[in-house]
């Protein structure tokens, strides 16, 4: 099952190799990590999305919890939460329908923008799931896919 | 000389580093010299309350300072340069991380200008030992040096202790600052012990009352909680068996009725019987490794298990535990003994478990025939023991002779005990027994080996004489790598690729050439003579050669994936 765990850990040099280290030493999968400041200017935050069975989510979560560097752990995923990614898609204007572009610009979730060649970049923010929807519907035109990994934050 | 310190006052951090080993409370560093740590070796010279000792290679150092902790309450301290001192190092540290052995390993650094351009003697040791450590610094700001050594200590030496890297780079001992050693550190990212939950506590209690069949499975945890006399006194209590590990040896006297030796792949056949048929297992300061467990899906089957460890992740990682208890291991039984002994709540009858478990002991699985011929290597362990009655410091190397020590000397007490378990280390024995001898100066230290392991840090014999260590290194010399012959006896229909010890040298005269006194002794009469002469050279290291069986095996053996009930007896 996936999972989404959130890190805070301290922002010292090499915190990032510890946690990356640590899944490929221990054979964790890892599917997507993003890192960035935090509210506290010392401690940055992580995402993980992992997968797993519940003992492979508890031994990630300990060993985790046991680097030095990392002030608290987090599974997100078993309770509710908002998850969010990022994914630029680069199309050819010629490859765009009117009718195409009309769905893009009503859709709230895309922006377009516009470039200085004959390209257009289309910018989405939303869940993985509607993320892959959208790049399913775009993946015969696109020229270029860059997407971001996860982060997500828990709600009640 | 103590001098007082002004706070004001500027000092390299060279002079820092010094002032912070002698304000931890550190007297003695094992290592070896080299470009990048000249200044502080510099300073270390100038001053007489820190003590260096060379070691020949950096393994060796870390070995050394391995062996001082585990037979001491002090951690072990390490100096080496960068580059290939690091590397040399990294063995002994990967080592001390497997086995759980509080050591501070200093390496030198190129200067901070140069570090990430391929200078001279560099290489990035935060990233290579990163996932051998508990944890490592890199100083980058001699104002860093006293609160990053500090830090250094606090987490090698707590919760589960474990071996701490701090680079420092050569320009850092140069730069000037203050000097203000910090009383104790904290830091919000590391908290090295829980609360133990009442509720567990009082789970586990309540099991233990209503048990029929239990063991204590008890591990090094114990000893690194210094909680050997708390554990042995709730087992008395309760007159439950105990086995140990092979770390957890001397956590209770070997040669007390309740003990049934040690378990796992070349455990006694009542220690594996019991693990496989309890129907209630204590897991304390154990951590249910591979060579304890075989195959995990038939072990104890019919057990309920506590597990009591300090690290989190120890527990359920293996097997399951049903009732975990996280926290320190003697304030875990503290607890219990407060739930049950102190209230002088009895458990039930457990004779008929007791029958089980004497009958299994009759195999008598540890057992050989020495004859008069050829002297068996477990004869010389046997004898050992009764000559130094139990009560030496046994260090060991790495195969056969090390599984006939753990088997066949009866430790009674903790810290005597000084072995490579997790890594697995040939080469350990003769560096880590100097690091005994020196925690333990007026103390009989021996060193088990045999004639492959030894030659791995052979160069240490330099060491023991510039500083006069007495150790008496026992070496079963059967010719052959013994554990990997007889893993290719067993599972490669006896084709012994590479396993056969040629060109050996002449060992009594390589210790003379050392500067140390050699026999060499090939009857079974021998010996007590052998082992009694050297015991009395009370100021010379003697290394007796013994000329052992070629093919004896270590028995019981539990081949890989076999459940414990699957012992191969003989």
């Amino acid at each position: 099952m996936r999972h989404i765990i959130s890190v805070l850990l301290e922002n010292e040099s090499g915190a990032l190799s510890r946690v990356a280290g640590l899944f490929s030493a221990r054979s964790f999968n890892i599917e997507s990590l993003s890192v960035a400041p935090s509210e506290d200017e010392s401690a940055s935050r992580m995402t993980i999305v992992t997968s797993g069975n519940d003992d492979v989510i508890e031994q990630i979560v300990k060993q985790l919890d046991k680097l030095v560097d990392v002030i608290e752990v987090s599974e997100i995923t078993s309770d509710e939460h908002i998850e969010r990614e990022i994914a630029f898609v680069k199309i050819k204007d010629k490859s765009i329908s009117k009718e195409m572009m009309d769905k893009f610009s009503k859709n709230e979730f895309l922006k377009i923008h516009t470039t200085n060649s004959d390209e257009i970049i289309i910018e989405c923010v939303d869940s993985p799931e509607k993320i892959n929807n959208f790049l399913d519907s775009v993946k015969k035109i696109a020229v270029k896919i860059v997407r971001s990994g996860s982060v997500g934050i828990n709600s009640n | 000389m103590k001098q007082t310190i002004d706070n004001k006052q500027k000092y390299t951090g060279a002079e820092i580093f010094v002032k912070c080993l002698e304000a931890e409370g550190i007297d003695l560093v094992f290592g070896y010299p080299g470009g990048a740590v000249l200044h502080i070796y510099d300073e270390l010279h100038k001053q007489n309350d820190v003590s260096h000792i060379l070691v020949r290679h950096e393994q060796g150092a870390v070995h050394a300072a391995e062996g001082y902790a585990k037979s001491s309450d002090k951690p072990g301290v390490v100096l080496v340069t960068s580059g290939p001192g690091a590397t040399n190092a990294i063995t002994g540290i990967a080592d001390a991380y497997m086995d759980s052995v509080p050591i501070v390993v200093f390496t030198g650094q190129v200067r901070t200008a140069l570090i990430g351009n391929d200078a001279f003697q560099e290489v990035d040791t935060v990233g290579i030992t990163r996932p051998c450590v508990k944890h490592n610094f890199m100083i980058t700001d001699v104002s860093k040096m006293a609160e990053t050594i500090k830090k250094a200590f606090y987490v090698a030496t707590t919760g589960r202790p474990g071996p701490v890297v701090v680079d420092i780079p050569k320009d850092i001992t140069e730069d000037k600052y203050e000097f203000n050693y910090p009383s104790k550190v904290s830091m919000r990212s590391y908290n090295p012990y829980t609360d133990i939950s009442d509720e567990s506590l009082e789970l586990a209690a309540k099991n233990i009352l209503s048990c029929k069949k239990p063991v204590i499975y008890a591990g090094g945890g114990v000893i690194n909680s210094n909680a050997s006399k708390e554990l042995t006194e709730f087992a008395k209590y309760l007159n439950f068996p105990v086995t140990n590990t092979l770390m957890g040896l001397g956590c209770f006297p070997g040669n007390d009725p309740q003990f049934i030796q040690m378990l796992g792949m070349h455990g006694s056949y009542e220690a594996n019987m019991a693990m496989h048929d309890c129907d209630l297992l204590i897991a304390v300061g154990a951590r249910f490794d591979d060579r304890i467990t075989g195959r995990l899906d038939k072990f104890s089957p019919d057990a309920k298990i506590i597990h009591i460890d300090v690290d989190p992740s120890s527990i359920s990682k293996n097997i399951k535990a049903h009732i975990p208890i996280i926290g320190d291991v003697k304030a875990a039984i503290n607890g219990l003994t407060k739930k049950i002994v102190e209230k002088k709540l009895k458990p039930n009858n457990i004779d008929e478990w007791w029958n089980n478990i004497n009958e299994w002991r009759k195999k008598d699985s540890f057992r050989y025939k020495q004859g008069s011929e050829i002297i068996k290597p477990q004869y010389v362990i046997d004898r050992l023991y009764e000559i130094t009655k139990g009560d030496a410091f046994i260090t060991s190397d790495v195969g056969q002779h090390q599984m006939w020590a753990a088997q066949l000397y009866k430790f009674k007490k903790p810290k005597r005990w000084i072995n490579s378990g997790g890594l697995g280390t040939m080469g350990f024995g003769l560096p880590s027994a100097m690091g005994t001898q020196f925690a333990n100066p007026n103390s009989l230290v021996c060193c088990v080996t045999g004639e492959a392991s030894i030659q791995m840090c052979i160069q240490e014999l330099s060491t023991c004489l510039q500083y006069g260590l007495p150790i008496k290194i026992i070496n079963l010399n059967n010719r052959y790598m013994g554990m990997v012959r007889q893993w290719q006896e067993f599972f490669y229909e006896k084709r012994y690729a590479m396993s056969y010890m040629d060109a050996l040298p002449n060992f009594v005269k390589l210790a003379e050439s050392f500067g140390h006194i050699g026999y060499k002794v090939e009857k079974p009469s021998d010996v007590d003579a052998a082992i009694l002469e050297a015991i009395k050279q009370k100021d010379r290291l003697v290394f007796i050669d013994f000329i052992t069986d070629q093919e004896e095996n270590v028995f019981p053996m539990i081949a890989t994936g076999a459940a414990h009930n699957k012992m191969i007896l003989s």
